[in-house]
């Protein structure tokens, strides 16, 4: 079984979202594993970008301060080297495609794996793209994370269908960022998706509250929450490690119920 | 299966949430491309909206001047709204409004390709929304009320680089958002397939007027087209024609801004490498993380970190050839026309005149240059102005 098959076999997944480099890497080295420990069964650490077009504001300006802090994927790539040796919590990069197809996608791959990394998100590369990067991920033992979204509709199958490690429900229209209410019907969508294929699903996008978590845990294998755990690395920079750790533990016990 | 692929280049690279519009869309226009209704309704408009056939006129003080080919304009500054940006606007919007959508939403760069969308929402009674970078909301801010008096509302985009490049982010954001009624009126051969093939076949009625006005002027087909490039719809609109024809060479020109050398330009093909953004495979300004760079130009229509997948294909096949022209030597061309045959080019096709100016002298006067004059200067007068050293309010 992958470190993220496992992820989901433990209960309700707590999947917490960080922009790398926000403020520096070596909030980044500290935070990951301190969110291990106070919680976190899963990590996504989203690779800084100029232009990230699936992100709200948020997250847009936590890419723009990293890379100002010099963050590259590089340096990343030591940072995780570096956190690998304090904790083993599976870890999915999410990044856009350029980043990774102009750094050299069989250089990406290998030393992604290298480092300990267990999955990939990209959120510009749908489906049918993803010839572009799943020989790579074969090659180098890591899962490519597909994503679903509330238009998907008869995709559903085929994407559940390829899919591996888990499917990423997408919750609402839009970019990521915080919301007061999530009107798809996430149920259904999962439903659909666990007719297709037995596969763990994980809700992102707006979800912010304990009560929102617990809401969406009630139909879910995880829940992912990024733009508000990013809003507290801003407001609190480099002292922001205990203040998410809080947060983090807070959700998780919310799904754990 | 990957889609709407160019070479290596092209594809479909968005997010999940816009999928099903994309496919949707090249349904839709599967459909209405090959419908005769449609087709008469859009060239009904070319002919009494936007004027069309655009006139091929015969620059004869320019000829003189400089020596060598014939130079003929393409005169698309002549349409309605002054660019060939009406040629796709009309096509899109009509094919959106035949797919049921309400709305409409663009990017801009100098305003041409939203003032083109407002004007052609106003006559479809559409809604229609234009986002437009901060910065280029201050050096077209004529632009920006003459969408706003089309009834059209201009959000400026105050992310990243504040250019086009930010504008088009900030409209594939907006449409993630409402896909439902609304529908990305692209402005040019690039983004997502079906968006490059889209916009060239609504812009390559330039290229199929000039075969015909050429053949019946000078009985030939021109040497040389050139044209101007930013994503590059006005060059693919007029090289599309020709193709297929091997004697007729193909020349884009980008934006060199303060020069090559500087670093300071928009220039894809001469210093960008491969790479996938805006839902596209092409060339991109970037660096060897993939980071996109920040561009410069005058022309805020060239201001683009990117090019059309097709062009980066005819770039790579060597069917088209793309050069460089900075700031300084557009504002001599558009200084140079203005005075020379009496028309004031956009700051964007000055680029095409540019180059025609260094090229023509070395061809015979047998030969024939056709430059596509994609839009009109009364939009680039303040800012050529201000660029010698002169205030003057629009």
């Amino acid at each position: 079984m992958s470190r993220i098959s496992e992820v989901f076999s433990k209960g309700k997944a707590f999947i917490p979202f960080i922009t790398a480099g926000d403020p520096d890497l070596a909030t980044t080295e500290e935070l990951v594993p301190a969110m291990a420990e106070a919680g976190a069964d899963l990590i996504e650490l989203g690779i800084p970008f100029s232009d990230p077009i699936a992100e709200g504001i948020v997250i847009q300006e936590a890419d723009m301060r990293a890379l100002a802090s010099g963050t590259t994927t590089d340096k990343l790539f030591e940072t995780v080297k570096r956190i690998r040796k304090k904790t083993d919590v599976p870890l999915a990069f999410m990044t856009y495609i350029n980043p990774v197809f102009v750094y050299g996608s069989e250089r990406f791959f290998k030393n992604a794996a290298d480092c300990g990394i267990d999955a990939l998100i990209v959120p510009d590369m749908p489906f049918e793209e993803r010839a572009e990067l799943l020989p790579y991920c074969r090659k180098y033992g890591i899962e490519l994370i597909s994503l679903i979204a509330p238009t998907s509709r008869e995709r559903i199958r085929t994407i559940a269908s390829g899919s591996e490690g888990f499917i990423y429900c997408v919750s609402s229209m839009g970019v990521t960022g915080v919301r007061s209410e999530i009107n798809t019907d996430i149920g259904e969508m999962i439903s659909f998706v666990k007719e297709a294929k037995d596969i763990p699903c994980a809700i992102g996008f707006g979800i912010s509250t304990k009560e929102q978590a617990r809401e969406m845990s009630k139909h879910a294998d995880g829940v992912i929450v990024g733009s508000a755990i990013v809003k507290i690395a801003a407001k609190y920079g480099k002292d922001c490690v205990e203040p998410v750790c809080d947060y983090v533990r807070e959700m998780k016990s919310a799904i754990s119920g | 299966m990957s889609k709407g692929k160019f070479g290596q280049h092209g594809g479909q690279f968005v997010p999940e949430t816009l999928m099903n519009a994309v496919n949707e869309l090249e349904e839709a226009y599967e459909k209405y491309s090959h419908d005769q209704e449609f087709l008469a309704e859009l060239s009904d408009l070319h002919k009494k909206y936007t004027g069309r056939p655009s006139l091929l006129y015969y620059a004869e003080r320019m000829t003189e001047d400089l020596g060598g080919a014939k130079i003929y304009l393409k005169r698309e500054d002549l349409n309605h709204t002054g660019s060939h940006k009406i040629n796709n606007a009309l096509g899109q919007v009509l094919l959106a409004k035949k797919m049921g959508k309400t709305r409409v939403i663009a990017e801009t760069g100098a305003g041409q390709h939203g003032v083109a969308t407002a004007t052609a929402a106003a006559l479809m009674g559409m809604e229609c929304e234009v986002f437009m970078g901060k910065e280029d909301t201050d050096r077209q801010a004529l632009n920006v009320f003459r969408m706003e008096l089309l009834g059209t509302k201009v959000h400026a985009v105050t992310s990243g680089t504040q250019t086009l490049k930010d504008a088009v982010n900030e409209t594939m954001r907006e449409w993630t958002n409402r896909v439902a009624d609304t529908h990305y009126v692209l402005g040019s051969v690039m983004g997502p397939h079906p968006f490059p093939t889209i916009v060239r076949d609504f812009q390559s009625i330039i290229g199929k007027e000039v075969r015909s006005q050429l053949l019946e002027a000078e009985g030939k087909l021109p040497d040389m087209v050139i044209a101007c490039v930013g994503g590059g719809s006005n060059a693919m609109g007029i090289f599309h024609e020709f193709v297929n024809e091997a004697s007729v060479k193909l020349v884009g020109c980008e934006a060199a801004g303060h020069g090559i050398e500087t670093g300071k330009h928009a220039a894809t093909i001469s210093t960008g490498s491969p790479g996938i953004f805006h839902g596209m495979k092409s060339y991109f300004c970037q660096d060897e993380y993939g980071q996109i760079a920040p561009v410069f130009s005058i022309s805020a229509g060239l201001d683009y970190p990117g090019i059309g997948p097709e062009h980066a294909a005819l770039h790579d096949s060597g069917r088209a050839s793309y050069v460089s022209i900075t700031d300084q030597e557009s504002v001599e061309a558009f200084e140079y026309l203005s005075r020379l045959e009496g028309i004031i080019p956009a700051i964007e096709s000055a680029h095409a005149v540019a180059y025609a100016r260094k090229i023509a002298p070395s061809m015979g006067k047998d030969e024939v240059i056709v430059i596509n004059l994609s839009g009109r200067g009364d939009k680039d007068v303040a800012a050529i102005a201000r660029y010698k050293g002169v205030e003057i309010y629009e």
